[in-house]
């Protein structure tokens, strides 16, 4: 074998391929090299895919070139098209996709009944139940926040349900690899994983799908490993390691964020025990009109701006950076404080901003911020609820008890953006609405930032 | 051949890699790389590709099929969603110039 044969070329093109994607990974975790990032990995996945067609062996050349061209028009387009806020489900739906791509290379695997040992029929067995797990829960995470799921389906003994459907997929996947069981276990096994996937996802309430978006996409990782395996693809194996390793401690990170475990996250049932459990809060909620806000801010020495996922509702990113600007050209110090899981993403505001044109070095992370609340003149907050209620440190009795989050209750004005008067997302009062510094200024989050500007330049 | 032990270091070391890359991410940048990443898993349309390329009976080609339009959603998806992020981080001074 000579040293430039096709072989040592395809080996040689995937070695490339999985520098490059870990090139462009570590490019992308820091935001001054981060849009480089990207394009590196890109190049990555051309390499790989053009290289792929070399692969000796190979037929369906027509079918794969459709395949290839129909997937990824329909991918480009909707990508394209989708608006930023709508970016979380986007990525669970792509992320689906890929669950089901390894999947796919499971079952023709396994239908195709060639021997692969103990070990490799194993990995295949599993990357091709966690693949589908990763597709039908990823595609119901997506029906949920894109609202064609409203519903959040409990019921009594659900999770030894899931359990024994746990059990039950895992037994048949043990039989198949041990016995080479043919045509209907297969068919079997792949139907209960499916329904594993959905019925996992589910009874999660909507607060809660970041993190189990993000423990998707960890696990369509490791899934595409273990197909890696199996293929014997280089490629694959470190892209989906690598990513699955990474998608691990997202998750984790996320999870910690919201100080809540991830067997937490997947087994209990938040909104239930919240609305029951929290106390009453004393007080009233005093009103305030823009006007006031107005010059209060305009003659503020120090801003922190709180925006949460009714800022992304209300599209009011825009007016909000507008806003900003007029402050800081009269000398306000104007700073975003950022909660590690406000919106439905972690990063999900400070992409919103950032689409709004907001330079990301005036946006702070809860720990750097904190400490400032107590010097800052006032406290907006847009939209924001959970992550602010002092509950937290306060109430054990509150199921958010414990989570970190942002101080603004000791600026000395805070000034809370709000649609009307209910609870949050987790269906919990909070005490910082009723609190004597606080002031309401009811109305859409955009709506309100114009009003805001009118007034600051009215001045 | 990438076989037994081998294969166990490249995981290993590769789930180091991962969990390296993560560790020291500032939280503004969490959701274009869970986007980032979940395009670099895009990678699995290499295997479908090839899944559908021996395929031969109908049932596998069809399958197969599948598999390579779902990872070609993937990947394509994926990094058009993470482009589209990563283009507007931008810092103040880029803003002025």
């Amino acid at each position: 074998m000579s040293f430039l044969s096709l072989e040592n070329l395809i080996e040689a093109s995937y070695f490339l391929a999985a520098v490059l994607f870990i090139m462009g990974l570590k490019k992308m975790s820091s935001p001054v090299t981060a849009r480089g990032g990207i394009i590196w990995a890109g190049a990555g996945m051309v390499v790989a895919t053009v290289v792929t067609f070399l692969y000796p062996g190979m037929g369906n050349y027509m079918l794969m070139m459709i395949a290839i061209a129909t997937g990824g028009i329909l991918a480009w387009v909707s990508g394209k098209r989708v608006a930023m806020t709508d970016m979380p489900q986007m990525i669970a739906l792509y992320n689906g996709m890929g669950g089901g791509a390894a999947a796919a290379i499971a079952a023709v695997e396994l239908f195709g009944g060639e021997d692969h040992g103990m070990v490799f029929g194993t990995l295949a067995v599993l990357g091709g139940m966690i693949g589908s797990v990763s597709f039908s829960g990823s595609l119901v995470a997506f029906a949920k926040l894109q609202g064609l799921m409203k519903t959040t389906v409990r019921f009594p003994g659900q999770q030894i349900f899931n359990l024994l459907l746990l059990t039950a997929t895992l037994l048949v996947a043990g039989y198949i690899v041990t016995q080479h069981a043919e045509f209907n276990y297969i068919v079997l096994f792949f139907g209960l994983a499916l329904v594993l996937g959905i019925t996992m996802t589910l009874p999660i309430g909507g607060a809660d799908m970041p993190v189990v978006i993000s423990l998707y996409n960890a696990l369509t990782g490791l899934a595409v490993a273990f197909e890696g395996f199996v293929l014997q693809n280089a490629a694959m194996i470190i892209a989906g390691t690598v990513v699955g390793a990474a998608g691990t401690l997202l998750t984790q990170l996320m999870a910690k964020a919201m100080n809540r475990s991830l067997g937490n996250v997947l087994f209990s049932g938040f909104g239930d025990t919240a609305i029951a459990e929290g106390s009453e809060v004393a007080g009233s909620m005093k009103p305030i009109d823009a006007t006031d806000v107005g010059v209060m801010m305009a003659f503020a020495e120090k801003v922190l701006i709180v925006p949460g996922y009714g800022m992304a509702v209300a599209q009011a990113q825009h007016k909000v950076w507008e806003l900003t600007q007029l402050l800081i050209s009269r000398g306000v110090d104007v700073k975003f404080a950022i909660h590690p899981v406000a919106g439905r993403m972690p990063g999900h505001m400070n992409v919103l901003l950032a689409e709004a044109g907001v330079p990301y070095d005036i946006i702070y992370d809860q720990d750097e911020i904190n400490p400032e609340f107590p010097t800052a003149d006032v406290a907006l907050i847009i939209g924001a609820n959970d992550v602010v209620n002092p509950v937290a440190r306060t109430d054990p009795a509150s199921p958010i008890y414990g989570m970190p989050i942002l101080d603004a209750d000791k600026a000395r004005n805070v000034i809370v953006i709000k649609r009307g008067q209910g609870a949050g997302f987790s269906g919990i009062e909070n005490a910082l609405f009723f609190l004597d510094n606080t002031r309401m200024l009811y109305g859409d989050g955009q709506a309100m930032a114009s009003e805001l500007i009118h007034a600051v330049k009215e001045l | 051949m990438i076989d037994g032990f081998i294969a166990l270091y490249i995981f290993m070391l590769a789930g180091f890699v991962g969990h390296e890359i993560i560790g020291k991410v500032p939280a503004i940048l969490h959701t274009p790389l869970m986007s980032g990443s979940n395009f670099v898993h895009g990678i699995v349309l290499v295997g479908a590709m090839v899944a559908l390329g021996r395929a031969e009976t109908t049932l596998e080609l069809t399958i197969g099929f599948i598999g390579v339009f779902l990872g070609a959603g993937n990947a394509v998806g994926g990094y058009v969603v993470t482009e589209r992020m990563l283009e507007m981080f931008k810092s103040s001074k880029e803003k002025d110039s």
